[in-house]
């Protein structure tokens, strides 16, 4: 096939590498790239978006107890009436006469008292009400007209068990979950790379001695692990995703090593040896570019996994702490209300699955690009 | 034979691949046609789509081809067939033998199992029936001991018996057709002559047709009746095989025919100085062994091997795999550890360690045997090429190695506007190509070829030969060239070295070793590689 292109090619050709070509492929993948893209979305939508909805993911809304989700504005008729005469009820007094205008409520209080106005401050404290202000007051003092306005909230994926805005935590949780995933698998990847890269390229006795080590900490059990780092350091972020990539990068460790035997078998090392290449030479130019594919297909799929265990520990309760939430914590949180709040469960549940999905999809795209069997 | 009926019948096929790059059509409407007990051979390059018309018949294209026209097997269509109705064809009235005997057979399996399956298969035998019959078979392929061997894992046997097991199951089913896809490739010369003697008496004896697919015109002159030379996708040209080869016409056949690497390589003035020279060299492997293990298995794969190689001049190193000739190349280059003693100029450079022999690498160079595997996929050739350089003249800058990369792939006879471009768009001649130039950016005074050529097609192997000859009179090189091909050590080396298991059976001037080769084993080879011979001085 080159034989044409060898005598007719125009001065200064460039070739495609087997990047190129992998990407190429890759492009031709649909599912794989759909899925790219879902994840560039998801990835954006969980880090600038919670700046963009009105509620913070740390905000407890009193009022709004376990709302369902909806597309229209919170308070519904209904609501306003109870948050009304919940107000009232702290301000001991009584309602006569209640207007609505819109937005606008001119609500008439009476008293067998004066009313002291500082009450007002009751309408102001609740979620609903906003702005309250005297129209008019009797002379005795025990009757009061008020203007206040009611304030308009959306919760597009409801509210939780306290009253926090779900669609604010669940982007929040994105961050968490996503900020894990991608952190363990670097620290997993860097950490098997380095550690695999080392043993397979220098092989013999060091490499029997490393993966001896690898094989005892395989017989580790993992949740003891966790939570024994638990019991030692507490539970924060850091660790958290320091103990998963610390138990996922042996995996890293096997491929890697493997990989790099089999490279270091090629003729075209040998190649190198017999140019007199040195040691550093070889593992920077020959061992690395190559070793590179199958870690980057591996990782595609060690990021799913690392979020599914961060997703555990949370469950199980030893992953992040409240107020800091992550997908694993709202799902359990969720699953505890499945009968009364479905949507606790849901909505985080569909985030989480469908970024999995799409990892997955674009992890075997990868792998065909990367390594087509018929070629 | 002439009111033979026909038995497979390709009519107007082509077959293209869907990639990436757009559709690619690998066979281009062509037409064949087989009789009953008739040998066809398909003769080709690498690429001509000989083996892809072969598969297409038997419904085994990858996932992204696709075939078009008719393969008809008395009368029924193949490419149209179900593929239930194409499996009592295929396997059964169609059989068929792959290039690589290493691979083809199911290591978890013993011999006896995977020949009494299809039989039991296709024809409802009971055990003990299709065990006399998988017998019958490896006798009939000639296998010593057959009873034992029943019982043996295809890793137990040499190359040579495991294609003949594949020829066994082949036959199982007594089939009509047997396509043969290059089978002799892979195999030892002496081998390969056992295997196409076995086939061409198996012919007689069963009387069923053969497809012969391969690139070696020797086979061909030997085997076929008729003769079909395909050339990217198309068959050139066809006809009775003594009448072709007696009188080729079309361009493509002449230019196979006359592929057969030429001319002599003088002997250098005897008082050439001495360049590399080893002493009693031996190579030795530890096999096994361990504290459990017991005493571990010494396989000496270089034993007591003593070569001077002079300036200007090409030692030939031949034997069959296996001979350890390999292994001396890269033990005298000091890429293995060895004993003995090995000179390179006026320095001992046996006890030198890599720091020692670094400065001297690019005296010694190699080329490899596989122009796949020599070159890393992820370099452009321009990095490939240059590698040396950035080890042995550090200092040059970047666009001086630039301007060097260049002068070599003019050299080797490549265009520099190529040197971005990665091995993998590449041909196998143009990557040797590569290989070569590699070394020889670095003005080394020894090369050792490694089978340089046997990657190769045939016409691509003469352009090679011919480079490689034209560089040693350019630079004054010597070569140590290993090889099995007879043909090619004959045009390349002025002294040759005949090598079985480590030793040295024979050695001598060229023409005397090929003229009158003393020992039983040169013999043999020079008999099994007589074909290609007989055959150039008759073209």
């Amino acid at each position: 096939m080159t034989e044409i292109a060898a005598t007719s090619v125009p001065p200064t050709v460039v070739g495609r590498s087997l990047w190129g070509d992998a990407w190429a492929r890759l492009k031709a993948n649909r599912a794989a790239m759909i899925s790219l893209c879902y994840l560039i979305l998801m990835g954006l939508v969980c880090i600038v978006g919670p700046w963009f909805v009105p509620h913070q993911y740390t905000t407890i809304y009193s009022d709004y107890v376990r709302t369902p989700p909806s597309f229209s504005a919170y308070p519904k008729e209904e609501m306003i009436k109870t948050a009304l005469d919940d107000v009232v009820r702290r301000m001991r007094v009584d309602v006569k006469d209640v207007k609505q205008d819109g937005g606008n409520l001119t609500i008439t209080l009476t008293s067998s008292k004066p009313i002291d106005e500082r009450y007002l401050r009751y309408l102001d404290r609740s979620d609903t009400f906003d702005g309250a202000q005297i129209l008019s007051k009797s002379p005795e003092g025990n009757e009061l007209v008020i203007g206040t306005t009611v304030r308009q909230a959306y919760f597009f994926f409801g509210t939780d068990n306290i009253g926090r805005d779900l669609l604010s935590r669940t982007l929040v949780a994105g961050r968490i979950s996503l900020a894990i995933g991608l952190l363990a698998g670097v620290v997993a990847v860097v950490i098997g790379v380095l550690y695999g890269a080392t043993a397979g390229f220098a092989g013999g006795k060091v490499d029997e001695v490393m993966m001896r080590i690898v094989d005892v900490l395989y017989s580790l059990p993992f949740i003891f692990f966790v939570i024994m780092l638990v019991v030692f350091f507490g539970r924060n972020f850091v660790l958290m995703f320091l103990a998963v990539g610390a138990v996922l990068w042996l995996d890293m460790a096997r491929i890697v090593r493997g990989q790099a035997l089999s490279i270091r078998r090629q003729e075209y090392v040998q190649a190198a040896e017999a140019l007199g290449v040195g040691q550093r030479g070889i593992l920077l130019r020959h061992v690395i570019p190559n070793l590179l594919g199958p870690v980057v297909i591996y990782m595609t799929l060690l990021v799913p996994q690392v979020i599914i265990l961060e997703s555990f520990l949370s469950f199980l309760g030893l992953g992040v702490q409240e107020p800091m939430t992550s997908w694993g914590v709202l799902i359990s949180a969720g699953a505890k209300n499945i009968g009364t709040a479905n949507w606790l469960l849901l909505f985080p549940a569909f985030f989480l699955v469908s970024t999995l999905f799409a990892l997955n999809f674009v992890g075997d795209g990868l792998r065909d690009a990367l390594d087509p069997k018929d070629r | 034979m002439a009111a033979a009926e026909t038995v497979l019948d390709v009519r107007d096929l082509k077959v293209r691949f869907r990639t990436l790059d757009g559709a690619v059509e690998a066979v281009k409407g062509i037409n064949i046609n087989v009789k009953a007990g008739e040998t066809v051979a398909v003769v080709g390059e690498s690429g001509s789509g000989k083996s892809q018309t072969m598969m297409a018949a038997m419904g085994l294209l990858a996932s992204n081809g696709e075939a078009t026209g008719a393969v008809d097997y008395r009368g029924s269509n193949l490419l149209t067939m179900r593929k239930s109705e194409l499996n009592k064809v295929r396997g059964r009235k169609i059989s068929m033998i792959f290039q690589e005997p290493m691979t083809s057979l199911d290591p978890l399996y013993t011999i006896g199992n995977q020949l009494m399956e299809p039989i039991r298969r296709h024809r409802g035998l009971s055990a003990a029936a299709a065990r006399e019959e998988a017998l019958k078979l490896l006798r009939l392929v000639h296998i010593p001991d057959p009873e034992r061997r029943l019982k043996s894992y295809p890793h137990e046997m040499s190359g040579g018996q495991r294609q003949r097991v594949m020829i066994a199951m082949a036959l199982a089913n007594d089939p009509d057709v047997l396509i043969a896809d290059e089978p002799t490739t892979a195999l030892d010369v002496t081998i390969q002559a056992q295997i196409l003697v076995l086939l061409a008496e198996l012919q007689k004896k069963l009387g069923m047709a053969i497809v012969f697919i391969t690139h070696d015109l020797g086979i061909v002159r030997r085997f076929a009746d008729r003769v079909y030379v395909m050339r990217s996708g198309e068959v050139v040209e066809e006809g009775e095989a003594t009448a072709l080869f007696a009188n080729p016409q079309h361009p493509y056949t002449k230019m196979l025919l006359a592929a057969e690497p030429t001319g002599r390589k003088a002997p250098p003035p005897p008082d050439a100085p001495i360049l590399l020279e080893g002493r009693k060299v031996e190579v030795t492997f530890k096999i096994g062994g361990g504290l459990l293990a017991g005493d571990p298995v010494i396989l000496r794969a270089v034993d007591d091997i003593s070569i001077r190689l002079k300036r200007n001049q090409t030692i030939g190193i031949v034997g069959e795999s296996g001979s350890g000739k390999s292994t001396l190349g890269r033990a005298l280059l000091r890429l293995l550890p060895s004993d003995g003693q090995i000179r390179f100029g006026n320095s001992d450079i046996s006890a030198a360690d890599k720091q020692a022999m670094r400065p001297l690498r690019r005296e010694l160079q190699l080329v490899f045997q596989d122009p796949f595997g020599s070159l890393s996929p992820r370099m452009t050739v321009g990095q490939i090429i240059t590698e040396g350089l950035l080890v042995h003249e550090p200092s040059l800058s970047s666009k001086e190695r630039d301007r060097r990369a260049m002068e070599a792939l003019q050299e080797v006879g490549l265009d520099p506007v190529m040197r971005n471009r990665y091995p993998h768009e590449f041909s196998g001649g143009q990557r040797q190509r590569i290989a070569i130039a590699r070394a020889m950016i670095l003005k080394p005074k020894v090369v050792v070829l490694d089978e340089p050529t046997s990657a190769l097609d045939r016409s691509v192997q003469k352009q090679i030969v011919e480079l490689l000859r034209k560089l040693q009179a350019d630079h004054d090189l010597s070569y140590l060239f290993i090889s099995h091909d007879l043909a090619v050590v004959r045009a390349m080396a002025d002294y040759i070295i005949v090598m079985k298991q480590g030793k040295i059976v024979e050695e001598g001037q060229t023409e005397a070793i090929f003229d009158h080769p003393r020992e039983k084993y040169t013999q043999t080879l020079m008999a099994a590689a007589i074909d290609s011979t007989r055959f150039r001085a008759s073209a």
